[in-house]
């Protein structure tokens, strides 16, 4: 009787009014994905006014505590941002892809069992631990083999990064490759070929489109990580040359600068600039890695 | 005869491509695991030199060359419980309705992109968006609450799609049961789903909060202190973090060889909080699997 009682008027409006509360706490998402991007926005435009686009944008000089003539162009940490990111890949992709390759297509269940939580491990370790690592073991380890006097700069980087996108990689590229039905290879096999040939002719290019994503998921975490190019890349503000260069990613500048900047000043606002050019680029990168992987799912049913 | 000669020629031939084949993707899974246990390796050997109950029970003495690391252990405790307390309960209630009250449609698809695109915001951006937001529009200051609102936005996609996860686990059966008895939505998910949930849930937001506890740019100008003489005892004060105080020891410190070995022990006790959250996590969720397959 009492459940029959309950779903009166105010079972109802209860039952409603919850439905309601879930609601909202689904669009919170939205709102602060929004938050982020309107309040990035809103902080950056003052900067804009100040510098104009066109410093801020064709600019290779930062340098915002000049006392002649302050100076705010991104084009340095941009292009040291870039090249840490592209090295990292050039690591980390082909390597992904093997362990991925292997996971799916060669282990047994046992190694697969025993390896796959040691790569989750390798995504768990905190990027201020990698960088303290990337200073005292890789550093040091750099400035032996190529004869210089430190070992902070943009290679030293670039591996720590590809390790730290690894476990990414790994994972998206052995769902990819898992999510190829199994009839693919089983006609592969049922004609003469081998496991290893299956898996580059029929395999990876069935699952192609969801290892490119693995790419673009991978280079996204890189180029938004920012302990670890903070402790190992030196942070030397000029455009970058080299790969022994030390050089200055947009993420170590904004935790460098942000803490010893007045609040509400040009530098400030300058600030937001970059982080909002770092949201920009790494929303896009994920929001067609995102495209890709919803392609591939429907292909694939 | 001819013909078999050559095909066995060409049999041996694809044989050892991939022999070789394997051997390269063996390679490089060894490669994975060398990195990490060397990574490993090299902390533990360094670190563990200068743990002792006084490193973990006491506060850095002498300007940081001496003593240990407790308000830091402290002040990221108390950080991660401000960020589960908001964390948790937003991301159960979102994944709830996205699993069981959310239709498919445009509005359901566009909270799922946006999960999934947090989940990739750089978190020095939430860094940023935590000094607008929290730090100087909400006048909190730089605080203990910034800090742990900022590390709250940026699990609350983990923790949603873990949640999502444990709730996807529960076999319809139990819901449609609870219906054709003639429960609500509300009564049929508090006592047909949410009890067997519920566990996955946690075990989930252990491992995003792990991942919290760790982070470093999001509170690094909202709340995180370099060194306080006293451990914070309100939401308002400033406090002192584990993985602020190793970099601060590793890079800012007046004398970097002295704090290099207590920088060591810090990475170190780092790691290992990591790792038993790690195995916390996958220890009750494979109990958790053989529990559902019986």
């Amino acid at each position: 009787m009492r459940s029959v009682k309950k779903k009166g008027v105010f079972g109802d409006v209860r039952e409603g009014f919850i439905h309601r509360l879930f609601q909202a706490s689904g669009m919170l998402a939205i709102l602060i994905l929004a938050g982020i991007l309107a309040l990035l926005l809103y902080t950056s435009v003052p900067a804009f006014k100040e510098i104009g686009f066109k410093e801020f944008l064709t600019s290779t000089r930062w340098d915002p505590t000049s006392p002649e003539k302050p100076e705010y162009g991104f084009l340095s940490m941009l292009a040291s941002t870039v090249m840490i990111t592209m090295g990292a890949m050039l690591l980390a992709f082909p390597l992904g892809v093997a362990v991925a390759s292997y996971l799916s297509d060669v282990a047994s269940p046992r190694v697969r069992e025993i390896v796959k939580p040691i790569v989750e491990l390798l995504a768990a370790i905190p990027s201020v631990v990698v960088g303290f690592i990337g200073l005292n073991l890789v550093g040091p380890f750099l400035a032996r083999i190529f004869n210089l006097s430190n070992g902070l700069n943009a290679l030293n980087g670039s591996l720590l990064l590809a390790i730290m996108a690894l476990p990414t990689i790994i994972s998206i590229s052995e769902d990819s490759l898992n999510a190829v039905p199994a009839a693919y290879s089983e006609a592969s096999l049922a004609l003469g070929a081998n496991v290893w040939q299956t898996l580059i002719k029929i395999k990876i290019p069935a699952a192609a489109s969801g290892i490119m994503a693995s790419l673009m998921l991978g280079m996204g975490r890189a180029i938004g990580e920012t302990m670890t190019v903070l402790m190992a890349t030196g942070n030397a503000r000029a455009f970058p040359h080299g790969f022994l260069q030390s050089v200055r990613t947009l993420t170590a500048n904004i935790a460098i600068e942000l803490g010893e900047v007045p609040f509400f000043s040009t530098h400030y606002y300058a600030l937001f600039a970059l982080g909002l050019v770092l949201f920009l680029i790494t929303f896009f990168i994920n929001l067609s890695a995102d495209v890709i992987l919803e392609k591939q799912k429907r292909k694939l049913q | 005869m001819k013909t078999s000669v050559r095909k066995s020629r060409k049999n041996s031939k694809t044989q050892l491509t991939q022999f070789l084949g394997f051997l390269v993707l063996r390679l490089s899974v060894y490669l994975v695991l060398f990195v990490l246990i060397y990574f490993l390796y090299d902390v533990l050997s360094h670190g563990s030199k200068v743990i002792s109950w006084e490193f973990l029970s006491q506060a850095p003495r002498k300007g940081m060359t001496e003593g240990g690391i407790f308000p830091a252990i402290f002040g990221t405790f108390l950080v991660t419980l401000i960020t589960a307390a908001v964390s948790v309960p937003l991301g159960m209630a979102a994944a709830i309705y996205l699993n069981e009250y959310a239709r498919a449609g445009r509005l359901t698809r566009l909270i799922r992109l946006s999960i999934r695109n947090l989940a990739g915001v750089p978190s020095v951006v939430y860094g940023l968006f935590g000094v607008i937001l929290f730090v100087n529009l909400m006048k909190l200051g730089t605080s203990l609450l910034s800090a742990g609102l900022t590390l709250a936005l940026l699990t609350l996609p983990w923790t949603i799609t873990a949640s999502e996860e444990a709730l996807k686990t529960v076999p319809d059966s139990y819901r449609e049961g609870a219906l054709a008895l003639g429960a609500t939505k509300w009564q049929m998910i508090r006592t047909n789903v949410l009890p067997y949930s519920i566990p996955g849930m946690l075990t989930g937001a252990i491992l995003g909060l792990a991942r919290a506890a760790g982070e470093t740019a999001p509170i690094m100008f909202t709340g995180v202190a370099f060194y306080l003489p006293f451990l914070p005892a309100s939401l308002k004060d400033q406090f002192m973090a584990l993985p602020y105080h190793l970099y601060v020891m590793a890079t800012q410190h007046h004398s970097l060889d002295r704090a290099k070995s207590l920088a060591y022990g810090t990475a170190l006790v780092l790691i290992v909080f990591v790792i038993l959250f790690n195995l916390t996590a996958v220890i009750i969720r494979s109990r958790l699997r053989r529990k559902w397959k019986n």
